[in-house]
């Protein structure tokens, strides 16, 4: 199967075993592509005694670590190939993750994250508030993880305004006559966690004190990026959603969990509070001894897997977050597939040695 | 002396032991004599406080600490540092001594030397609250206690503060020796501070070290030298996450090939069941190791093929009329590159983990990790490892078999290697540490004739 016709497969329409061959010949496929075309992955390969003949399914294929992509320049196409390069966010001083991106890679991440999305929203662009600064996605030359998630939904969106200003100032007035003017229609909000919790949950709280008050009863929020800033402030996913639906009447709420480094491939969070891995990708939660699989219910560092990538060498990789798998094809929403939920940062490691850390000054990580 | 804003840096310090008075009145204090009676009293003191104490045999370090300054063990220093020559030696004065804040109990060592060499001496100890800390703080404090020592109460402070300037600025103003421990970054950061005209330094810099197995040797001992000697290499490695610079990051065998594959089996597989006992695993050590595998992977590859197009332009010009390739492009066949690759050893789980190397690369050490990550490498001759070893950053090897066969390597003109020693004994302090003579740095010399 071609990746145009896995691209065609409804997103959450294949059962473990139809899954299974799909991935199974597909990251095959890139895994010999990239050992001819990316000298580095061929080394690494070579040097893990990586053995194609040895390899029953996609779960034994080699994973290399997300924080090679901040390492080293890894690509499997000629420089000038490379349409768009796509950083994560990262405090200044700390080392970002380059991906480089020709137009197919690119157009299949765009086809395979709408086909994902539209499985939650329904098909057809909406009008859509960004909960967000317009500075954010700017330069269009080097895509941050916020930069790359806000332009990556706004072909969701119809109409669209920022709803915060430069300043992280929410617009009162802006958003008020934007709510207006579409009044009745389905609205679809898009921020990061972090974001819609401290610049714009906020301060309708405060407005709702003044006796300003928001009807978006009709919004449907898609956010992601992660908990871990929202840690110091205790909050909840169910704490999120109940107070957000307080608020302004908020109820279509929807995390999802995703990284630069597959950009498409997002998990989004369905009505049961589950994260889906779509027919393009899947995780695979190993244990951090061996890295063997870990069972349902048992929590593991997250591998990830991509049909999409073919400009640079990621189609499997094994990031540094913990997740725990929950089930596989019987979700109560309907969707096949794994769910999942994320379990937070692997810790760094606390090593004793001669030689001081200096870690703090690198600030904390954003988790874009 | 010191003025009124010198002295206020001293709010954000705080005392385990001393206070601000005791550092003003450093500058004053009469000058001893190394191995001074009162200060092998009061180690001796310190010593059985600590061998008293049941919190502190929790903790082999302590105790490791406890037993070398008992006054036998100081007595023996004395009688191999303390010759007399007619020469009057004394302590320079005021130490200042920046410890590790990653290790523990070195700060107690750090005093120790400038104790014995008769100075008085401000530590700042470790900012994280280990309890080794406090316990030793805890002894020290009860033996300045007692009457007998009294007169030793001004020669001791114990200091924690952040990494601010002016505290810095200050204990540096008044030490006539300082000793930095912590590596480049921390070195680089109390530099920053000026030292009196007179005043010495030693500084303790990020080293590296490595291992050298004969691996007959290896596997002539009997079942029971084997377990005492994983246990050996696992208090210099894993005892401190293999971070400290004395820990080796790399393992070279000497033998023939038959003998080298049997040792290492043994070698590493009574090792890796030791570790699977003790070793507290931390779920993202897996994860490092993996990016460190990767890293030497593509270090290899790309040493491989700028060799490989020194080697093509070598046969271009000692034959013209060859076809020019252009040797940097890969040729593409797996088998070509992995006879110049770094190969990850098959391991059953992230603990420990080998990279077999095919040659000592420059900037090979760049790519070290800790926690149980070893390069290996099989050495026809010692003096494969020159290199390395001229690398000035490379401090101690660590060897099994005969010493003998390390000086070619030793007597090669190298100019790193600051210590041999037996594996095992890598963390054994001495007076002499790093390649420094501290007996010798710690003090000064009235020389009459």
């Amino acid at each position: 199967m071609t990746i145009d016709d896995i691209i065609q497969i409804p997103p959450y329409s294949l059962g473990k075993e139809e899954k299974e061959r799909v991935l199974t010949e597909r990251l095959m496929e890139l895994t010999e592509y990239h050992r001819g075309n990316c000298p580095e992955y061929r080394a690494i390969l070579n040097a893990m005694g990586y053995d194609s003949g040895s390899v029953r399914d996609y779960k034994d294929l080699p994973f290399l670590p997300v924080r090679l992509f901040k390492e080293l320049s890894l690509r499997s196409i000629p420089q000038g190939e490379i349409v768009k390069t796509m950083t994560s966010s990262g405090t200044s001083g700390q080392a970002v993750s380059k991906i480089y991106l020709d137009r197919t890679t690119s157009a299949n991440q765009q086809k395979a994250m709408v086909k994902i999305v539209s499985d939650f929203t329904g098909a057809g662009r909406m009008p859509m508030v960004i909960l967000d600064c317009p500075s954010v996605a700017k330069d269009r030359k080097m895509f941050s993880a916020r930069g790359a998630g806000i332009l990556g939904f706004s072909i969701f969106g119809a109409k669209k305004i920022y709803a915060l200003d430069d300043d992280m100032r929410l617009d009162v007035e802006g958003l008020m006559e934007f709510l207006e003017r579409y009044k009745g229609q389905d609205i679809l909000l898009f921020g990061f966690t972090f974001m819609v919790w401290q610049h714009f949950y906020k301060e309708l709280v405060r407005l709702k004190g003044e006796g300003v008050v928001f009807d978006l009863s009709k919004g449907i929020l898609i956010h992601g990026g992660g908990w871990k800033k929202l840690v110091s402030e205790a909050v909840e996913p169910e704490e999120f959603h109940r107070r957000l639906k307080d608020v302004c009447g908020l109820e279509r709420i929807h995390d999802y969990y995703g990284m630069v480094e597959q950009t498409g491939c997002i998990y989004m969070q369905c009505e049961y509070g589950h994260l889906h891995a779509s027919v393009f990708s899947d995780v695979i939660m190993r244990r951090p001894l061996d890295f063997s699989e870990c069972g349902t219910g048992e929590k593991g560092i997250i591998q990830v897997v991509s049909v999409l990538p073919e400009s640079y060498p990621g189609h499997s990789l094994l990031t540094e977050d913990e997740g725990i798998l929950l089930g596989e094809d019987d979700c109560p929403c309907g969707r096949k597939g794994k769910y999942f939920k994320v379990a937070g940062r692997l810790k760094d490691a606390e090593i004793r040695g001669c030689s001081d850390t200096y870690a703090t000054k690198f600030g904390e990580r954003y988790d874009g | 002396m010191m003025g009124k804003e010198m002295m206020e840096a001293l709010d954000s310090v705080s005392f385990l032991i001393g206070d601000r008075d005791t550092v003003a009145g450093m500058p004053c204090l009469p000058a001893r004599e190394p191995f001074d009676g009162a200060v092998l009293d009061m180690l001796n003191d310190v010593s059985r406080f600590l061998m008293a104490g049941r919190e502190a045999r929790e903790y082999p370090d302590v105790v490791t600490f406890a037993f070398w300054i008992r006054r036998s063990s100081m007595l023996k220093l004395k009688e191999r540092f303390g010759r007399e020559d007619g020469n009057i030696r004394l302590g320079r004065g005021v130490a200042f001594h920046v410890a590790p804040s990653n290790v523990p109990v070195n700060f107690a060592y750090s005093l120790a030397a400038g104790l014995l060499t008769g100075n008085a001496n401000i530590v700042r100890v470790p900012s994280k609250d280990f309890p080794q800390v406090r316990i030793i703080a805890g002894a020290f404090a009860e033996a300045l206690g007692a009457g007998k020592n009294r007169e030793m109460a001004g020669s001791v402070c114990l200091v924690r503060y952040g990494r601010e300037k002016a505290v810095n600025d200050l204990f540096s103003s008044i030490a006539d020796i300082r000793i930095i421990w912590g590596g480049d970054a921390t070195v680089e950061e109390i530099r920053k501070s000026l030292l009196g005209p007179r005043a010495g330094e030693v500084t303790f810099a990020d080293r590296f070290s490595l291992a050298v197995i004969d691996a007959g040797s290896y596997l002539d001992m009997d079942d029971r030298e084997k377990v005492r000697t994983a246990e050996a290499f696992y208090n210099d490695t894993y005892l401190t996450d293999q971070n400290a610079c004395t820990s080796p990051q790399l393992v070279a065998w000497l033998g023939n090939s038959s003998c080298i594959r049997a040792a290492k089996e043994e070698f590493w597989g009574q090792l890796h069941e030791l570790v699977k006992k003790n070793y507290v695993f931390q779920p993202i050590q897996g994860v490092n190791k993996l990016t460190s595998g990767c890293l030497a992977a593509v270090g290899y590859a790309v040493a491989g093929i700028e060799e490989k197009a020194v080697e093509a332009e070598r046969m271009a010009a000692s034959n013209p009329e060859a076809e020019k390739r252009n040797a940097c492009q890969p040729d593409g066949s797996g088998a070509a590159d992995a006879a110049y690759g770094a190969r990850i050893e098959p391991h059953a789980d992230n603990l420990l983990v080998r990279i077999r190397i095919p040659r000592i690369m420059d900037g090979l050490m760049d790519l070290k990790d800790n926690s149980g990550y070893f390069f290996e490498y099989d050495c026809v001759d010692i003096l494969e490892l020159k290199d390395l070893c001229d690398d000035k950053r490379c401090q101690t090897i660590s060897y099994i078999g005969n010493r003998e066969m390390l000086m070619p390597l030793l007597m090669s003109g190298i100019r790193g290697i600051d210590r041999v020693v037996p594996v095992g004994k890598t963390m054994d302090f001495d007076l002499i540490w790093d390649g420094y003579d501290l007996y010798g740095r710690l003090t000064r010399i009235i020389a009459i004739e």
